[in-house]
């Protein structure tokens, strides 16, 4: 872009820098000069002194110096400001003025040279005629300077050259042309700027010094010309402090001056060219909030200096202007590091300046209406003698002239008019889209999404006044769905209504119908006859007619527009729109639910699609199609209704194709699922409304899943949420709030119309093959096919009961472990209806525990449903949870040949084995067999055949069995011996015949073996007769490899007399034994201490009479003859003072004796009397007590 | 005397937005969901204050050239928003602080209704808009419908427009007999 007229100049913006101009460089073919050149001027960064250097000619011309004037009484400015004078200062005069002379200090022809120099000298303040210029003189040279004050010759010639040439010591330096060209330059430029500076000093006292000759009446405009002067000499002094408070001096000043309609646009041009200058400075200063202030300050003093309301868009353009500045000032700061905040950034100020710009362009757009006839004036009153203006801010047709009187009106109309003129072609468009832009962007940055939004608008809007409608629709369609999401429906129907209007003009169908879906939907907040005429006019295009224009467009625009729809409806083919709803808030809403979350696949699945209508008036749609995961479902849901074209008006509300506005439309759907489909979930994927039909346009309307679109969910929950209670309705209508969408439902199989019954006898026992009997009985109609049947542990149990369980349908045998856990797929046939079928199932459980167990029985049956023939499959399972028990708990103990339990047993002893087998089971078993496998250390006394064959036991009866056993002498075995496995055949006794019996093993505890030296038994009878003999005979053995001597004593008893050895010492040899008899004579009946045998053997002093009575009877039972018996017995009824009877009695009991039939005879009697006794006795206690 | 207020639901749609000159009520839409951006992130700045500390009161906004946008935000993060001309200096933080609490009271007021089902845009035209400083306190009138004449005058219930009360009369003569 062009700079215009409100552009602030060039001079105004740039950092102000001493100006020093560099003479006597040729630089174009010196090589040596442009070497120098080129250290000062290449590379400046921010640590290089603020100089800007120019070369000029030796004998350039510089700006001529005004005479100074004496008196400043008669003098009346003509302006504020000059325009050339900020550039005069920074680019025309210098500061400083440089010679460039080559000569070495032993130059041989010094004179001249020095003569030659003083020359150029002289010529530069020629030029420089009346200025304060500086000149300063540098001498190139070849040679390394020496160190000052050794080089005589050079001192002496240097002051010479001063001499020569006017100039003070400190402005003549040497450039040896060296290696370290850039550190001699840099140290020349520090003198230079030291040099400047204080030219500049100069000038600031210079004009400081004509404030003293000015009055306040006729001289106002110097003020502030002098005012800014001096602050801009400070600026390039570099002394920004005294700038920015000579500059704020200044900014007030303007603002004091007499403001007129005809002088307004100067102070306000000045005004902000001072206020630019101070909010830079604020912001170079790092006092943002200064900047700001003085900015609103700013605005706030010039917002109501209009000016000639004829111009008053020159205002606005100037106000936009000093937004844009200040926003740039803004971001320039930032870039160097200022931080802003959301509420204080550029943005504001670029979008205040576009706002600026569109009034600028509506002002224009009242005041710039000229007919077209209006020619531009000539001659050109904007047009002046040098091309530019004298003063900022001035009319060009009169300039200088300060009266507020208009001395020609005629001139200034036809000037306000050439500005008019002008104002018109300025592209408006384009200025206030650059302007949102950047706004956009810093919005952007400063987290402000809504603001970008609302500025992105503007921009859309903006494009579509400048009739750039494909960037209007982009960018409105790209906030479009902002304002959607979160529901701002006004804001959103005012985008939609811009957005329509560009679709119209570009005759973009698929935009322009989706505009008018949505315009006309619930999220519209248009009036009812817009609607209807949005309405009409998508019923024309649907009927592939143009629709009429919309209002408030350009007329040029819309012919145009009406040529575009001409040329589509001509145009053949893709007259089909398939518009996807989740993203906008169209017109119809859809609804689809199903009836249940289940089906079973022999009843047909149904679901109904809610349609409603928001449009004024009521619409016909041509075909609904609904759409599945499995796509054979989608033919069976399709309504399409063959009407012709125009029928999507005639008899509107007839036919279910039809949408009255606010009614519900339940339309219902059924369909048969396939039987694959069991188990899965049938879901509706998408529904396809078609509106329109083939012939004219057709517009798809689609929404994903069961319906709804980018305002719905809100909605549902608004409704989900709400407790109002809804008026009543007719019964085949509905709320459409009320209705919640269900997308999906699930395909189960048939119910199953058979019974599955289990008979078992739980629990099961360890390790039997427990029968299971599956009866399994047909209750459908028709007959059942391929049965089948899967038995067995339930899967997703403990895994090692999966290895301990073992199925099988033969029971005949024994499962092992190659039988699996679960039996599947048992086929079994087919089953009439009634009929039923039994299946033995055989489970051998190796652990005890709890186990479910499954019986899965699966069926096919041909089902009639909806007139159509189906194979359904049918299953039923039934699980039961069976517990496993020991059948039997095997006790086993080692006995003493006395049967006196045994710790440990004596080798070559015989001992007794005892087990006893406890049945658990709370069935009868039967032990069908038991057997006794000896380990071979082991040694069987007897026999070893079972004593409990075929024994049925009950419940918590138990059988024991007892083996005689010896064990060889082994010497000592850590940890005992090993006695064997005892094995036990069982059944239960309610199982079959052919039911294999069990066996169950189990593993004799070892025992510990002990030697003992002396080994004694007794060989006596089993009992004794009072006063008869009893021969006892001892056997010692000896089982040592030693001769043992023992000592034997029998100590005497009282009941018992005896003979034989009673003490006795004697010697057994090795292996062999000793036998003693005695004669033992009982004297009392009864259970009685035998006479203890004592044994002592002078070898083994452990071997104890405790050890020795683990083998030899310690008592014995001694019965009494009978006759003696009975005697006794009386002698102690005779105390009972019956005699008679006991006299009887015993008289009877005499005569009889020695038989079994008389010894129970006895036991009657004996209790008559008993009871007789009691009677008497009881009778006399009665006699007693009369008495 | 406010020139736009709008209440903004949780979700951020707006519940009830009026301003008084009517003509160019887009700019204040506008403006109102703009400023919802500074609501925004002055809320999730609150967030990290303590509960008992949270301050209402959103203060200014942001200024525009012409107007001054202050917010406002009640523990159920439903917004108030509240235009006010920038040329009005007899506005200041105190008055329209009490402005805020009385639309405050008057938001309660209309959730107390029960006919009115909250996150429902409010729509009495008349609704929350006498809120000004100068204005007497007390009642405003909320109620979902729209309001076809001035204030109930049943002193029990407020908060109730005609339709409203007539209503509510017709709901309870059936406990009357």
């Amino acid at each position: 872009m062009s700079p215009t007229q409100w552009d602030l100049p060039v001079e105004l913006c740039c950092r102000p820098m001493a100006f020093v101009t560099l003479t006597g460089l040729d630089v174009v073919y010196n090589a040596v000069h442009r070497a120098v050149w080129d250290a000062f001027c290449a590379n400046r960064r921010a640590d290089r002194v603020p100089i800007s250097f120019k070369v000029l000619p030796g004998d350039h011309e510089y700006p001529k110096c005004r005479p100074k004037r004496t008196s400043y009484e008669w003098y009346i400015p003509k302006g504020i400001l000059k325009t050339g004078w900020m550039n005069k200062h920074l680019n025309l005069v210098p500061a400083l003025v440089v010679v460039f002379y080559e000569l070495d200090w032993d130059e041989p022809q010094w004179k001249e040279k020095q003569s030659e120099c003083a020359t150029r000298v002289e010529i530069v303040r020629q030029s420089l005629q009346g200025r304060n210029t500086k000149v300063a003189v540098v001498l190139i040279q070849k040679k390394t300077p020496l160190p000052p004050g050794e080089d005589v010759i050079a001192s002496e010639r240097a002051a010479a050259l001063c001499n020569a040439c006017e100039l003070s010591g400190k402005s003549l330096f040497v450039l040896p042309h060296t290696d370290h060209l850039v550190g001699y330059i840099i140290r020349l430029e520090n003198a230079f700027y030291e040099h400047a500076q204080t030219y500049y000093y100069t000038e600031i006292r210079r004009v400081k010094s004509h404030k003293e000759f000015l009055n306040k009446t006729t001289h106002q405009l110097l003020f502030v010309r002098h005012q800014f002067k001096i602050a801009f000499f400070s600026e390039l002094k570099q002394d920004t402090q005294n700038a920015l408070k000579n500059y704020r001096t200044a900014y007030n000043l303007v603002h004091e001056l007499r403001a007129h309609e005809t002088n307004i646009l100067e102070i306000k041009t000045m005004a902000g060219f001072i206020n630019y200058k101070i909010c830079r400075l604020c912001f170079q200063h790092n006092t943002p909030l200064d900047a700001i202030a003085q900015f609103r300050k700013h605005i706030d003093l010039c917002k109501k200096k209009i000016g000639s309301a004829e111009l008053s868009f020159e205002h606005a353009a100037w106000m936009s202007k000093q937004f844009q500045a200040f926003g740039d000032l803004f971001d320039e700061a930032i870039k160097l590091g200022l931080t802003a905040i959301q509420t204080q950034n550029p943005g504001f100020y670029y979008q205040q300046a576009a706002y600026y710009a569109q009034e600028r362009k509506q002002l224009a757009k009242s005041l710039c209406n000229h007919e077209a006839s209006i020619m531009y004036p000539n001659p050109d009153p904007l047009e002046t003698q040098t091309g530019v203006l004298d003063f900022y801010g001035q009319r060009s047709w009169r300039q200088g002239i300060l009266s507020f009187d208009l001395s020609d009106p005629e001139k200034e109309k036809v000037g306000v008019l050439a500005i008019q003129l002008k104002e018109r072609n300025v592209a408006h468009s384009e200025i206030i889209i650059t302007l949102l832009s950047n706004a956009v962007a810093q919005f952007k940055k400063y987290k402000c999404p809504r603001m970008k939004s609302h500025l992105m608008v503007q921009m859309g809007e903006e494009y579509y006044y400048a009739k750039d409608y494909t960037k209007a629709l982009k960018l409105l369609d790209y906030v479009m769905c902002d304002y959607r999401s979160e529901g701002w429906w006004t804001l959103l129907t005012s985008i939609l209504t811009t957005a329509l209007k560009c679709s119209y003009l570009m005759a973009q169908l698929k935009d322009y119908i989706t505009y008018s879906l949505e315009l006309l939907g619930r999220a519209s907040t248009l009036k009812d006859d817009q609607k209807s005429r949005i309405e009409k006019n998508l019923i024309n295009v649907l009927m592939n007619e143009s629709p009429d224009p919309e209002p408030d467009c350009d007329i040029f625009a819309v012919k145009t527009a009406q040529k575009l729809w001409a040329d589509r409806i001509s145009l053949a083919g893709s007259n089909i729109f398939t518009i996807g709803v989740q993203d906008f808030v169209p017109f119809v809403q859809c609804k689809a639910k199903f009836h249940a979350p289940s089906f079973h696949v022999d009843v047909p699945v149904e679901f109904d699609i809610y349609l409603k209508a928001d449009c004024p008036h009521p619409i016909r749609f041509s075909k609904l199609c609904v759409s599945f995961n499995n796509q054979e479902y989608n033919q069976f849901c399709v309504i399409e209704e063959a009407s012709k074209a125009n029928e999507v008006l005639e008899n509107p509300t007839q036919g279910k194709m039809c949408l009255v506005p606010g009614k519900t439309r339940k339309l219902l759907f059924k369909f048969v699922a396939k039987t694959e489909d069991v188990g899965k979930k049938i879901e509706i994927t998408s529904v396809d409304l078609a509106l329109g039909n083939e012939t004219g346009r057709c517009v798809v309307l689609n929404w994903q899943g069961g319906g709804g679109d980018a305002a719905s969910s809100q909605e549902a929950l608004q409704a989900a949420r709400s407790f109002k209670r809804r008026p009543k309705l007719p019964d085949n209508e509905v709320h459409w709030d009320s209705i919640i969408i269900q997308a999906s439902t699930m395909i189960i199989s048939r119910v199953p119309n058979i019974s599955v019954h289990l008979r078992h006898e739980p629990p099961a026992l360890t390790n039997e093959m427990y029968c299971l009997v599956v009866t399994v009985q047909s209750h459908e109609k028709t007959q059942i096919r391929d049965v089948k049947l899967t038995a067995g542990l339930k899967p997703g149990q403990d895994a090692n009961l999966t290895q301990k369980t073992h199925v099988t349908l033969h029971g005949t045998e024994l499962c092992d472990e190659s039988y699996p856990a679960l039996l599947t797929d048992i086929p079994v046939g087919d089953l009439h209806p009634g009929e039923q079928l039994e299946k033995m199932l055989y489970v051998r459980c190796g652990t005890v525990g709890s186990r479910m167990f499954l019986v899965y029985v699966s069926y096919l049956i041909n089902i009639t449903a909806e007139e159509k023939e189906i194979v359904c499959k049918c299953h039923k399972d039934e699980t039961v949870t069976i517990e496993t028990v020991f059948p039997f708990d095997v006790a086993v103990k080692f006995v003493s040949t006395k049967f006196e339990h045994l710790e440990r047993v004596y080798a070559d002893i015989p001992f007794l084995l005892m087990t006893d087998l406890l049945s658990a089971s709370p069935w009868a078993l039967t032990v069908v067999s038991s057997e006794l496998q000896l380990a071979p250390s082991m040694t069987t006394v007897d026999q070893l055949e079972s004593q409990v064959d075929n024994v049925v036991l009950q419940t918590g009866e138990s059988a024991s069995e007892c083996f005689c056993l010896r064990c060889p002498s082994l010497g000592n075995v850590e940890g005992g011996v090993a006695t064997g496995h005892y094995i036990i055949s069982w059944k239960r006794t309610s199982a079959m015949e052919n039911i294999p019996v069990i066996r169950t093993v189990i593993t004799l505890p070892h025992v510990i073996v002990e030697n003992i030296p002396l080994h004694v038994n007794a060989d006596l009878p089993s009992f004794g007769r009072v006063r008869e003999s009893l021969p006892v005979k001892y056997h010692l053995q000896n089982k040592t490899d030693f001769v043992q001597d023992v000592e034997i004593s029998v100590e005497p008893s009282d009941a018992f007399m005896f003979s034989g050895l009673k003490q006795i010492r004697l010697r057994i040899l090795p292996g062999t034994e000793q036998e003693m008899l005695y004669n033992f004579y009982p004297l009392m009946a009864g259970y009685q201490q035998l006479p203890s045998l004592n044994i002592n053997l002078l070898r083994f002093p452990n071997f104890t009479n405790q050890l020795l009575r683990r083998f030899i009877p310690t008592s014995i039972f001694v019965k009494v003859k009978l006759k003696n018996f009975l005697l006794f017995k009386f002698k102690v009824l005779k105390t009972n003072r019956l005699l008679f009877h006991v006299h009887f009695t015993e008289q009877y009991f005499e005569t009889n004796s020695d038989s079994f039939a008389f010894y129970s005879m006895y036991l009657a009697v004996l209790l008559f009397i008993s009871i007789k006794l009691l009677f008497i006795e009881s009778n006399f206690k009665d006699l007693y007590f009369l008495r | 005397m406010a020139v736009c207020i709008a209440v903004i639901a949780k979700e951020n749609y707006p519940l009830y937005i009026r301003s008084t000159p009517t003509e160019n009520e887009l700019k204040f839409h506008y403006m109102v969901h703009t400023s919802l951006d500074v609501v925004d992130e002055k809320i999730s700045a609150m967030a990290k204050a303590l509960v008992d500390q949270r301050e209402l009161y959103l203060d200014l906004l942001y200024p525009t050239e012409d107007y001054k946008v202050y917010g406002y935000v009640t523990n159920s993060k439903v917004k108030f928003v509240m235009v006010v001309d920038s040329s009005n200096t007899a506005l200041r933080d105190n008055e329209i602080r009490s402005m805020f609490r009385k639309l405050h009271n008057s938001y309660t007021d209309v959730m107390c209704n029960p006919f009115y089902n909250p996150g429902d845009r409010i729509q009495s035209r008349w609704a929350l808009l006498p809120v000004s400083a100068s204005s007497p306190g007390g009642p405003y009138f909320l109620c979902p419908h729209p309001v076809q004449v001035g204030p109930a005058f049943c002193v029990l219930l407020p908060s109730l427009c005609r339709t409203c009360l007539a209503i509510l009369v017709a709901k309870m003569q059936p406990f009357g007999k």
